[in-house]
């Protein structure tokens, strides 16, 4: 019998709905403080438990609330996503169709990139391709702009990836299509990610996973076939402290097949 | 080889087409009303209820209150039509059915509350059942200045008795380094937003004052205004800047500390981290103009210098 709602669920779902993402500690303030506010009975450490409340009810909504980490800082965010198929529901109020179609290329260009970037001339060159309706170079530019700004997409130096939030949205998605982009240590998607140079290993891993994996290794190789891995090693974020949780297995499969992966 | 992966989700991806499409029909929309809505009885719609299984108004249920809530982030009020047109379909019969279903799971689970605004065309808004709070961990939302000036002016209307003619709002606004015609940092074409957008969005109303050459307007609270705003939080807000008003005062009287700190002309920007903002965007100071334009009695003091005006 799924537990009742209370108020203080009610006011962690509005305001999950007003951010669409949030890293877990913001998460774990909020909670604290919606139980506060509603006088509800505050449990530390029981935020995943919390937010499984809310999600039994919004399950028939197509809705939930989904953990991810992000593959910049390797934290874990947790966002409301749509389940109820692969497109962009939410976005259609924001945006026409022409300009959801540069998004969905925009994508699929940066998935199908071996570094997860699309530079903007890459993106500005896609518009030309779209088939709804003609899109302007000035245009496109905007839809940019607005896409960074709903955090969609993120910049920086001038080129584009998935945000942590399309990320964590668009995870089946990813999976089902592009089975190989998987994170060989944390089996997340990985759309931004250090990849071995052994061709008949070519594992991949996220920078910050790379981080931990390799702290304090002054000659790091790479797990899967030991060759020596010869990409720069990021500086692990101070609060990486534990292993982000394993994804939950998807319906396509896990496994990151590691020889002669043909990408797609 | 995504071509196949792709054609396996085409079939879902259906509804989410025609909610994109849907959104960017509004202004359309009213024209095409089906005039043979009438209600069905309630043997009819619980006929209408059994021919269908329990998973396909479960669905339709999912589907409107998503529609709902989409519709909802633009503030913009949702009218039966378009959801009988849209999402509905060969479902109206059981429309009010469906209705009182969304309503409820947007009371439990959401905090929210469908209320008819227009009884005539059917139309309704979305209210916060749950009171405002100050959470102060979520980051401004860029939302949040646009309410601000929302607020100041829905302030002033009310203390004015509920009528305020444009050119007080713009006169107040100025004060406020607003201009009417200039684009604002914030709000952009501020003319466009507090008689277009908050026009449509029901927190204004927008008329024509008769009989006046050359042709004057005023403002009122709109209708979603009226549901959404406690006017007795209003009040309360309004004493709380009178109060805090009251104590600048008297520091200006007793010590004009203040004064010595801040360049002569314009706001010092640092002036933001001291001040509560008491609601985003507003700033005592911005307050205070508000208070004397409502009292202008006492808009004579020399409190102005205080306060950098």
């Amino acid at each position: 019998m799924p537990k009742d709602l209370t108020e203080s669920h009610r006011r962690f779902l509005q305001e999950m709905m007003k951010c669409g993402i949030m890293d877990v500690s913001k998460c774990n303030s909020l909670y604290k403080k919606c139980c506060e506010i509603h006088k509800a009975n505050y449990v530390p450490d029981k935020l995943d438990d919390f937010v499984n409340e809310i999600n039994t009810p919004l399950q028939p909504m197509f809705m939930h609330i989904r953990c991810g980490m992000s593959e910049e800082d390797g934290q874990q965010y947790y966002a409301l996503v749509n389940l109820a198929d692969t497109e962009i529901t939410r976005m259609a109020t924001d945006y026409s169709d022409n300009e959801l179609e540069l998004f969905r290329k925009a994508m699929d260009f940066i998935l199908d990139s071996d570094n997860g970037l699309a530079s903007s001339t890459d993106i500005l060159n896609l518009a030309d391709t779209v088939q709804t309706k003609k899109m302007k170079k000035k245009d496109a530019e905007q839809v940019l702009q607005r896409l960074v700004q709903n955090k969609w997409l993120c910049e920086k130096n001038g080129e584009y990836s998935l945000s942590t939030r399309c990320i964590i949205e668009m995870e089946p998605y990813i999976r089902n299509v592009y089975q190989d982009s998987v994170c060989n240590i944390c089996h997340n998607v990985a759309v931004q990610s250090q990849m071995c140079e052994n061709p008949l290993c070519g594992i991949r891993m996220h920078f910050p996973c790379v981080a931990r994996v390799f702290r304090g290794q002054p000659e790091p190789h790479c797990p899967a076939c030991k060759d020596f891995w010869p990409h720069e090693i990021p500086e692990l974020n101070i609060s990486q402290s534990q292993l982000p949780a394993p994804s939950q297995p998807g319906p396509s499969n896990e496994k990151a097949s590691r020889y002669g992966r043909p990408r797609r | 080889m995504s071509q196949k992966k792709r054609t396996s989700s085409q079939k879902s991806q259906a509804p989410s087409n025609r909610l994109s499409q849907v959104a960017r029909n509004e202004a359309v929309d009213s024209d095409e009303e089906d005039v043979s809505l009438t209600e069905p009885s309630t043997s009819q719609v619980q006929q209408s209820l059994a021919r269908l299984t329990v998973a396909q108004v479960d669905r339709k249920m999912a589907e409107v209150l998503q529609f709902i809530l989409i519709k909802d982030q633009k503030k913009m009020p949702i009218k039966r039509a378009d959801i009988v047109k849209h999402v509905l379909k060969e479902y109206k019969t059981i429309y009010s059915e469906i209705l009182k279903r969304v309503d409820r799971t947007l009371g439990q689970v959401f905090g929210m509350k469908l209320v008819e605004i227009d009884t005539k065309n059917h139309t309704y808004v979305l209210i916060n059942k749950l009171e405002p709070v100050e959470l102060n961990i979520t980051d401004m939302h860029t939302g949040s200045s646009k309410t601000g000036l929302l607020f100041v002016i829905l302030a002033v209307i009310f203390m004015k008795g509920g009528i305020v003619k444009e050119s007080i709002i713009w006169n107040m606004l100025k004060k406020l380094k607003v201009k009417c015609g200039e684009k604002h940092d914030d709000f952009g074409d501020v003319k466009k937003l507090i008689t277009e957008e908050f026009v449509r969005q029901r927190y204004l109303e927008y008329a024509r004052v008769p009989h006046t050459d050359p042709i004057e307007y005023e403002f009122r609270w709109g209708l979603r205004a009226e549901k959404e705003l406690s006017k007795m939080k209003l009040l309360e807000l309004v004493s709380e800047i009178v109060k805090n008003w009251c104590q600048l005062y008297a520091v200006g009287v007793f010590g004009g500390s203040c004064r010595n700190k801040t360049p002569a002309h314009g706001r010092p920007s640092g002036k933001k981290q001291n001040k509560q903002s008491l609601v985003p965007g507003v700033v005592l100071s911005d307050a205070f103009v508000f208070f004397t334009l409502c009292y202008p009695e006492y808009s004579c003091l020399s409190l102005r210098y205080i306060l950098f005006l």
